[in-house]
């Protein structure tokens, strides 16, 4: 719990953290976040359709991570208009995920409510000069002035990094695209919308099949809608799907074609202390994550995070209280329409911690091992260069410090709802609003988790030293 | 706070008056008013994602559950019986309602037209139409009646599906509340929607047509059409008659203003009452 853990980390040496913003137009608030394999890249979706991709600098000081820098803008999405229905479709990038590397150029799938594009991203360093028929500027020559032939030579020239949509898939939903995830063959990716979830190969834009439908004889009878879906890391027959019920399902895609019977339910039986009107509401999955080991499920709710084991499916293994202090502000969260936020959540490199956001620009971490936690804040007025992100506290009654800060004071409009992980190193970005954060840990710049050293001391979270230059 | 969630006890009968199961009494009444409350909430809240463009189907659908269970915890309780009645009685005024509808009572205009919510909560999603062709639309193909949907008309189209469907659900809770009184109503329902499929077009194609009707203010009337349509309770139009409102989950918010006068499909509301409709909605959203 948040009393237990803060004497812990009031003895502990203050947290220094670099300050970085990535300062976006105030309308663009940020939709979604995804490291690549290698975490050489971050990629950033916006509100307004537009893809942000960073690039790691290469490590310059020994002490602090390479920086990492604007890579390349592109407009991914533009808003559309469905004229059967009378309605607007958002060019709000969902979801974006990387492929991996198997050419110098990079490609990822990004997605609106209703569209997947597969984007490549490559590099152009070179240029060809010296051409026979047109001149440097590429008008015709005139034909009379060319006496001799000349072998066009590559000449450097200044980067240039080219975004081009490689394929286009259109047409498949009829809900909104809630997930995106690309499988372990390389070949195939799942995208999933309300109620269905549909199974495209990469080069085949004309045709997907549907794997997962949810949709009822009746809509009237509709009570559950898909909210989350993942391929498993490894097993390229495995999938997983959370619930607007509070399940979430595993299924094989070797058992049948369509996947309405799942292979797996894991699903939490309701605490009856707890029942109320919003139990459902507040059990909702809001997004779920396979460790990197492939052996667990991280999903979060509302008001948890839940470790699973796959091969229990009644209960989780681990369960965390994110904010608990809102199990009794739920009716006028309710009101607000808070309570249906959706919160991402994420593992670390190694799966032994979890982070999640949370309000007034909140996240919190998890470690698995320890069983500690921490709330971060990630702000403006907090973030100064060089500054060690100093934990937060949450109190429901009386303040017992000075810095510790009271449910009824907390800012629900400021939502952590998307954040990312590095997959090797201790590197996080954070998406608040319109203003991207990223904080390495100080201690471990590589890392590496195994050694002594990290064990004794929690990460202590820095952002970048410099920030960005557009 | 609800959000406990705690169950009211119920004093036994035949007890003497004590202090205790007077207190009893007064969380009871507490609590059935905190849950009344939560439900005029809700049913604000899918009401008021009806007016948006693209409601948010995961939201909707938490928000009817949640309705859902409150009705069935009132129908357990048998106060779902008292609301009924309540609102079959014409012109009965629920000035006794809690704040929260207070933004409906406000609204109250007497050519009004009352109906603000449709039996179907989920037509936000339109899916089901077939592609005739695929400049005109973005939606996928799918395996229903495409008679409904004209080209050029933008509002819901209607599943055949979805309308049997409607009809046994509100079965359904026909008969968990009220006795055989209702079965001619029943039986009627039951006559509709095995209807030809032709047939029921064929209504359809009428409000559709009628409601698309090109003009001077075709414009507007695209316009808003997305609002029209919710408009019309389904059940009163397929059986022409004006009884008393059957309760289904989403009716309630038919019922709570005064003057309920169903629409049948005979009564053809005209671009003003439209228009008011609209201002009702835009106060309710505004909040003014």
């Amino acid at each position: 719990s948040e009393h237990a853990c803060a004497g812990f980390y009031q003895n502990k040496k203050t947290f220094f953290s670099f300050f970085f913003i990535l300062v976006c137009d105030p309308a663009d608030v940020i939709s979604t976040v995804e490291f690549n394999q290698t975490g050489e890249f971050l990629a950033t979706g916006d509100k307004g359709g537009r893809v942000v991709i960073f690039q790691r600098e290469p490590q310059s000081h020994r002490h602090f991570i390479g920086e990492y820098n604007v890579y390349s803008t592109f407009q991914s999405h533009e808003p559309e208009f469905d004229y059967l229905k009378s309605l607007e479709i958002e060019e709000r990038i969902n979801k974006i995920r990387w492929l991996p590397l198997h050419n110098p150029a990079h490609f990822l799938l990004a997605t609106n409510d209703k569209t997947i594009k597969l984007w490549k991203v490559s590099e152009r360093d070179k240029r060809a000069e010296g051409y026979n028929l047109r001149d440097e500027e590429g008008r015709l020559k005139d034909l009379s002035t060319v006496t001799t032939l000349q072998v066009p030579v590559l000449r450097p020239m200044d980067l240039l990094v080219e975004a081009s949509p490689r394929r286009v898939f259109a047409n498949a939903h009829a809900y909104h695209i809630n997930s995106i995830s690309v499988n372990s063959d390389c070949e195939t990716y799942l995208s999933a919308d309300d109620l269905r979830i549909n199974l495209w190969n990469l080069n085949i834009t004309d045709r997907s099949f549907n794997i997962v439908d949810l949709k009822p004889e009746n809509m009237e009878d509709l009570s559950e809608v898909i909210t989350v879906a993942e391929f498993h890391p490894h097993h390229c027959h495995l999938l997983a799907f959370s619930s607007s019920t509070g399940t979430t399902r595993l299924c094989d895609m070797r058992a049948s074609a369509l996947c309405d019977q799942h292979a797996k339910l894991f699903e939490e039986a309701a605490d009856p202390s707890h029942r109320s009107f919003f139990s459902e509401i507040v059990s909702s999955v809001s997004d779920v994550k396979f460790s990197h080991s492939g052996r667990y499920l991280l999903t979060r709710d509302y008001l948890t995070v839940k470790v699973w084991d796959l091969n229990m499916e009644n209960k989780p293994v681990e369960t965390y209280q994110v904010h608990d202090y809102l199990r009794t502000k739920l009716c006028s969260l309710y009101e607000s329409d808070c309570i249906f936020d959706k919160f991402e959540c994420a593992w670390n490199g190694t799966d032994s911690v979890i982070m999640t956001g949370a309000y007034n620009n909140y996240f919190r971490m998890f470690d698995r091992a320890s069983l500690r936690d921490v709330t971060l804040e990630a702000s403006r007025e907090v973030c100064k260069r060089r500054a060690v992100l100093q934990p937060r506290r949450v109190c429901v009654g009386k303040k017992q410090k000075e810095t510790d800060v009271s449910v009824d004071s907390l800012d629900f409009r400021k939502k952590i709802l998307h954040t990312a992980w590095h997959p090797k190193e201790n590197i996080i970005a954070i998406a608040a609003s319109n203003n991207l954060y990223i904080f390495q840990d100080r201690l471990t710049p590589n890392g590496h988790h195994n050694t002594p050293e990290i064990q004794s001391a929690p990460p202590k979270w820095q952002t970048q030293p410099n920030p960005p230059t557009y | 706070m609800f959000s406990k969630g705690t169950k009211r006890k119920f004093s036994d009968g035949g007890e003497e008056i004590s202090d205790e199961s007077l207190l009893g009494a007064r969380v009871a009444s507490s609590y059935s008013l905190q849950r009344q409350s939560l439900l005029d909430m809700s049913l604000i809240k899918l009401q008021l994602c009806h007016m948006l463009v693209e409601p948010n189907l995961c939201r909707s659908v938490l928000i009817a559950n949640t309705v859902r269970q409150i009705q069935e915890e009132m129908t357990h309780d048998g106060s779902w019986h008292m609301v009924t009645e309540a609102f079959c009685s014409a012109g009965q005024s629920p000035s006794e309602r809690l704040v929260a509808t207070e933004v409906l009572c406000r609204s109250r205009e007497q050519d009004a037209e009352p109906k603000l919510f449709s039996v179907i909560s989920y037509e936000g999603c339109r899916e089901e139409e077939v592609v005739a062709d695929e400049t005109l639309c973005s939606v996928s193909v799918s395996d229903t009646v495409s008679n409904v949907c004209l080209a050029g008309r933008m509002g819901q189209c209607w599943e055949k599906s979805e309308l049997s469907g409607v009809e046994r659900d509100e079965e359904a809770l026909e008969d968990s509340r009220l006795g055989s009184g209702e079965d001619e109503e029943i039986d009627t329902e039951d006559g509709a929607s095995t209807e030809s499929p032709k047939t029921i077009g064929q209504v359809f194609g009428t409000f559709e047509i009628k409601n698309g009707s090109p003009g001077p203010d075709s414009a507007l009337e695209e316009l808003f059409s997305d609002v029209d349509t919710s408009y019309y309770d389904l059940d009163t139009m397929l059986t022409g008659m004006q009884s008393a409102p059957k309760m289904g989950p989403y009716d309630l918010l038919d019922s709570l203003a005064p003057s309920h006068s169903s629409p049948s499909i005979v009564s053809t509301p005209n671009c003003r009452s439209d228009l008011n409709e609209l201002d009702h909605i835009m106060e309710i959203i505004v909040g003014s």
